[in-house]
Order: C-alpha cells, then sequence, then structure tokens
C-alpha cells in the first residue's frame, strides 16, 4: 500500500519531466550560457576567453554606455506603445466583457485574428498604409491638409511607436478582458442602487488633463518638439495640450460613470499591471518595428543586439545587452509577483 | 432610428433640451463607436495585405498601388526560394506541434489534476518563457548552440552536426521550446473544469487507470489540446524572430520575407500571407462550429 502511494506522488513529476526538461536544456541553459558570454572576451572568428580567465564586466558598463541612445529609444518608445495600447485597449476590453453579449466569441476571435498573419506582413501592411504615397498622408496631407507637404511618417519615431502599438494591442486587451470580465456585476449594481450615477464634471477634468498630459508625453517622447532645445515651439504644445483636453474631456465625461472609477476600475486594477507588463516586455524587445518603420536614428536596444549577434558576431556585449534586458524583465515579474501575487499573470494556479 | 438622423434632429431644439439629447447620444453611442473603430484599426493591415495581394506594382517593391492584377495568385511560388521557405515552415510547424503539444499537455495534466510540492513555482517557470522577449530567448538560443561547437566542456561532449551548424534541427528544439509554454496554458484552461466524478465513475466500473485515461479523460480534454495544437502551429509559422536566430542558412517563409525586403517584395509575399490567413481563419471556424456541434451534450465546462 506504502509504496503504491509513493509511486503515485511521483507520477506529476513524472508526466512533467519531458516537458521540463526541454525548457531546461534551450531555456535556462542557454541563457546561462549568454551569462557566461556577456562577461567574456572575443569574437566568433578570434574565439572567446570565458570565465574564470576573464571577468568582462565592461561589457554591461560599457554596453549601456555605448548604446544609451537605443535603450533610451527602447524605453521611450516602448513606455509610449504600452500607453497608447492602454488608452485603446481598456474601452474594447471593458465593451466586449460588459456589453459584449451574443457577438463577445466573435469580437475577442477579432482582436487575435491578426495574429493569423504573419508579424512581418503585418508591419509591411503599416509600410504601405504609412508610406509617403500612402492612403493616410493622402488624406490627411493632400485631402485635409493639416499637415504641410513634406511632412513624412515613414522613418520618424511616430511610425516606430505605432507599429509597436498596432503590434502588441492584443497582449493587452486579452488580460484586460479576462480581468474586467470576473468583475462581479452585482457590486456594480449595488454602486447604482446607491446613487452611483454618471460621473460628467470629474470624469472631463479627470479626462481633460490626462489628455492633455498624454499629448505632451507624446510631443515630447516622439521628438517633435524638445523640452530645453531651440525647436521648443509654445504655440505646437499648447494646441497640442487642447486638443488632447478636449478630447479626454468628452470621453472621460461620457465613457466613466461613477460606479466605474469607484467599483470596476479598481477591481480591474491588478489585470491592469499584468497586461501592461505583457505589452511592455515584447515592446521593449522588438526591432523588426524600428527597422521597417524606423531610420537609423529610431533603433532599439533590439536592433543593437541583433546586429551584434547576426551580423558582426560580436557576442560578448550583445550578450551582455541581452541580458540587461533579461534582468529587467525577471526584476518587474518579481517585483509584480511580489505585490500580486502570480495569478492574474500565469492564469490562475490550479 | 439611425445614429446620422438622432444627431441631425439635435439641430433646432432649445439650447437645454439639446445639450441633454446630445449627452444621451454620447452615453448611447460613444463606447460603441469606439469599439468598432478600434476592431477596424485591429483589422486594417490584414485587409491592407489582402488588397495588395491582388496588386500589380510598377517597381520592385509592393509597397504602392498600382493596378489590379491576379498575376500573383496564378504564380504564388514564383520566386527563387519562396516554395523551399514555404516548405520548411510547413515542415518545422508541424513537427514542432506534435512535440509541443505532447509535452505541454502532459505538464498541464500535472499541474491540473495532481497537487505537488513546487506547484506555484513550476507555473511560475511555465510562465517566465512567454514573458520573455522573443529577441532574448532567440539570442540566448544562438549562443548556445554556436558554444556546443566552440566551448568546453560542450565542444567534447556533444558531437558536431546536431546543434551546429544551425538548420533544421536548431529551427525545431526553438519552436517546441517556445511553444511548450502556450500549449500548457491553453490545456490547463480548457481542463480546469474537469469532473473529477467521471473518471472515478470510470474506475468504479473496473477499467484500470490506463483504459480510464483513453476512454474517459482523454475524450474530454481533446478540445483544449486541439486548441493547443492550432496555437502551437501558428504560433510557430509565423514566428520570425526567434527563427532568425537559429535557423543558419535554411529558409522558413518569414526568414525568407525579411531577407527578399532588401531588394525587393513582390506582391507573392501578400499571397502567401493571405493564403495563410484564411487556412488560419478557416480552421478555426471549423474547429468552433464541430466542437459546438458536438460539445452541447460534453459535461465539461469549457471557460
Amino acid at each position: 500500500m506504502r509504496k503504491t502511494l509513493r509511486s503515485r506522488r511521483a507520477i506529476p513529476y513524472l508526466l512533467m519531466a519531458p516537458g521540463l526538461l526541454w525548457l531546461l536544456l534551450f531555456f535556462v541553459v542557454p541563457n546561462l550560457q549568454m551569462l557566461l558570454f556577456s562577461l567574456s572576451e572575443g569574437t566568433l572568428r578570434t574565439g572567446f576567453t570565458t570565465p574564470p580567465q576573464v571577468w568582462d564586466w565592461q561589457n554591461f558598463t560599457g554596453g549601456i554606455d555605448q548604446f544609451s541612445n537605443n535603450f533610451r529609444n527602447s524605453i521611450v518608445y516602448g513606455g509610449l506603445a504600452t500607453i497608447l495600447c492602454f488608452l485603446i485597449g481598456y474601452p474594447l476590453a471593458y465593451s466586449i466583457a460588459f456589453k459584449g453579449g451574443r457577438w463577445k466569441s466573435l469580437l475577442l476571435f477579432m482582436v487575435i485574428a491578426p495574429f493569423f498573419t504573419s508579424f512581418l506582413i503585418r508591419t509591411i501592411s503599416w509600410k504601405i498604409i504609412l508610406g509617403n504615397d500612402g492612403p493616410l498622408l493622402a488624406l490627411v496631407r493632400d485631402v485635409l491638409h493639416v499637415v504641410p507637404a513634406n511632412f513624412s511618417i515613414l522613418g520618424t519615431p511616430l511610425a516606430v511607436v505605432g507599429g509597436l502599438t498596432y503590434q502588441f494591442l492584443p497582449f493587452m486587451v486579452l488580460p484586460l478582458y479576462i480581468s474586467i470580465d470576473k468583475v462581479d456585476r452585482r457590486l456594480i449594481e449595488a454602486a447604482q442602487d446607491l446613487y452611483a450615477g454618471p460621473w460628467r464634471r470629474g470624469g472631463a477634468i479627470v479626462g481633460g488633463i490626462a489628455g492633455a498630459l498624454l499629448l505632451i508625453a507624446l510631443q515630447l517622447g516622439l521628438g517633435y518638439t524638445s523640452a530645453t532645445g531651440e525647436d521648443a515651439t509654445i504655440t505646437g504644445i499648447l494646441v497640442g495640450m487642447v486638443i488632447g483636453a478636449v478630447v479626454g474631456g468628452v470621453i472621460g465625461g461620457y465613457l466613466v460613470s461613477q460606479s466605474f472609477i469607484r467599483v470596476t476600475f479598481p477591481l480591474s486594477l491588478p489585470g491592469v499591471f499584468a497586461a501592461s507588463i505583457l505589452t511592455f516586455i515584447p515592446a521593449i524587445g522588438d526591432y523588426v518595428n524600428a527597422q521597417l518603420l524606423g531610420s537609423p536614428t529610431t533603433q532599439m536596444v533590439g536592433n543593437v543586439i541583433q546586429g551584434r549577434f547576426l551580423a558582426q558576431n560580436d557576442y560578448p556585449i550583445a550578450a551582455a545587452l541581452a541580458f540587461i534586458l533579461m534582468a529587467g524583465i525577471l526584476l518587474s515579474i518579481a517585483l509584480y509577483a511580489r505585490l500580486l501575487g502570480t495569478d492574474e499573470l500565469t492564469g490562475g494556479t490550479a | 432610428m439611425t445614429a446620422a438622423s438622432r444627431l441631425g434632429r439635435l439641430r433646432g431644439m432649445p439650447r437645454d433640451e439639446r445639450s441633454n439629447r446630445l449627452a444621451a447620444f454620447l452615453d448611447r453611442w460613444l463606447l460603441k463607436v469606439l469599439t468598432a473603430a478600434t476592431i477596424v484599426y485591429l483589422m486594417l493591415p490584414v485587409l491592407v495585405m489582402i488588397i495588395f495581394s491582388f496588386n500589380k506594382p510598377e517597381g520592385k517593391f509592393n509597397f504602392v498601388w498600382a493596378e489590379f492584377s491576379i498575376d500573383a495568385w496564378l504564380n504564388p511560388l514564383n520566386r527563387p526560394g519562396l516554395a523551399d521557405a514555404l516548405a520548411t515552415s510547413i515542415l518545422v510547424a508541424a513537427i514542432a506541434t506534435v512535440i509541443a503539444t505532447i509535452l505541454g499537455t502532459l505538464i498541464a495534466l500535472a499541474l491540473v489534476r495532481y497537487s505537488f510540492r513546487g506547484k506555484n513555482g513550476t507555473n511560475l517557470f511555465i510562465f517566465i518563457p512567454m514573458a520573455t522577449p522573443e529577441i532574448v530567448l532567440g539570442a540566448s538560443l544562438l549562443s548556445i548552440f554556436v558554444a556546443t561547437a566552440t566551448q568546453e566542456p560542450f565542444k567534447s561532449i556533444i558531437p558536431p552536426g546536431i546543434f551546429f551548424p544551425l538548420g533544421l534541427n536548431t529551427i525545431i528544439i526553438a519552436h517546441v521550446m517556445f511553444n511548450i509554454s502556450y500549449v500548457v496554458v491553453t490545456v490547463k484552461a480548457r481542463i480546469q473544469g474537469f469532473d473529477r466524478n467521471l473518471e472515478e465513475a470510470a474506475m468504479d466500473l473496473g477499467a484500470n487507470e490506463w483504459v480510464t485515461f483513453w476512454k474517459v479523460t482523454f475524450p474530454l480534454i481533446r478540445p483544449g489540446i486541439i486548441a493547443a495544437a492550432l496555437l502551437a502551429f501558428s504560433l510557430s509559422i509565423d514566428d520570425f524572430i526567434i527563427t532568425n536566430f537559429t535557423s543558419g542558412l535554411v529558409n522558413t517563409f518569414p526568414v525568407w520575407v525579411w531577407g527578399t525586403i532588401r531588394n525587393n517584395l513582390p506582391p507573392q509575399v501578400h499571397v502567401i500571407g493571405t493564403a495563410i490567413f484564411l487556412i488560419a481563419v478557416g480552421a478555426v471556424a471549423f474547429g468552433t462550429w464541430f466542437q459546438s456541434r458536438s460539445g452541447k451534450a460534453a459535461p465539461i465546462r469549457v471557460r
């Protein structure tokens, strides 16, 4: 009897062994090897001198120093794309969860449908749409005349952030949907019974301020104006602020109700953080959007890593840069798990 | 009443009533309009891809609309290397899907049906590869594959040819690796509502564990396994970043596109992309229809 009990206890471990072994050999070990390379000297051609002969921390400090622009681009573009994904994705996720009705499955399917097209081809589509001879500029430049004749989008940070926002929007919407869908509707009814109504004035003020701040962040982050330089045009910033404030105010005033701001939104916050992490991580690591939609000045860390690994065979620096990315990500996941638990990220502990 | 006529009737009303009407109008339509706009935004690049598969570009690059043509659809593989790349993509996706689905399903079964020490840790460990940027996965795999040819102790233990030079083997290894976690999560979600009483009933009626698994458990979790396999296949056939690091001189379809885009972009790329999209959507639609037809009586709760 005791023997069968013990052998039963081994069953889950036996079931998991082959898959976990695969992840150990081809996920954990490779990352350790990459860490080893990041402390080494040499290139593929000359051969590598690895620890314990050398401990070349220079790859880390020098790497951050040399490629600080690329790190800044990654963080700024990835951050802006995550914020935009949240602003676009939250209403969509909310709408599917609360108002989806019989269209729920179809709407969810349409959120993931872009994944059935190759990532590269979707980016190529944006190159077509945003191009100098493309449909978007034909509309806003040639028909509406809202931008000057020499205005272009391709090759600017705007195109890169736009591409990142598009590519990773489903990464934001799906976790948000799951967490909003779990909100207990009875709590909202209770709030409404207790006279929670529309939140016109508060929503308009909060939305207006948020919209103005977002437009300033976009203008600064996308380099249309700089905070200190001579090209800081006050009128440009002001016009952007006003547009942002008006749009934000209308949306805040008419979409946001008191029960939403007091019940639904706080309950969905863990999902918001999880979704933001899941969007920000792939966004800062991406290099395809910066390559196809950007220019040499918009290159992100990913571009440097892939160039050093695949073109220049300079493994140590590239490994160090990749490891810095990995470390940042592990840190943010650990922080999240510490504060909010792992359920929301890993899809339940059952 | 349509939205436009509602808005039209707002003119010529007393100011107070007008603003009330406007508020009611926005309350009713703003979220719907935003939702529809977002869905259109999500589908726009797909639509552009389909439209441009019918283009006859003037130069080498299919970036600007010139004239309607079905030439590319009539000769979808008429580019050097394209047919090989597509065949490699399908082969890799098929093999990686089978291996990853088996390994991942076993892990999911263990995680849902047994309680054991280290379960939370395993859940987190399964999650981390999904949260790691693809470029890090690709770079680390390239590191280990190169190390097996250049670094001790790997160099003397591992015979050359398995991991280096890079090729079909290494692409498949990489694809299985990043697919396992997705399979685990998908299968796990589907079998969480699993009714354990059914298995116990089978055992009470004299079936041993093996028979119980194949006669009761497997048919019940099959929809989850099929969903996971479909996901794995589509992730695999679309993957570019990790494949680019692990493919060496072998081309998959996305890697071939990446290589060709420096010199030209034929509309055939859009044709193949459209075909893959339509086949994938068709497969999902068929799967959904099939499940809803056969799944009505199934006691499994799909969530």
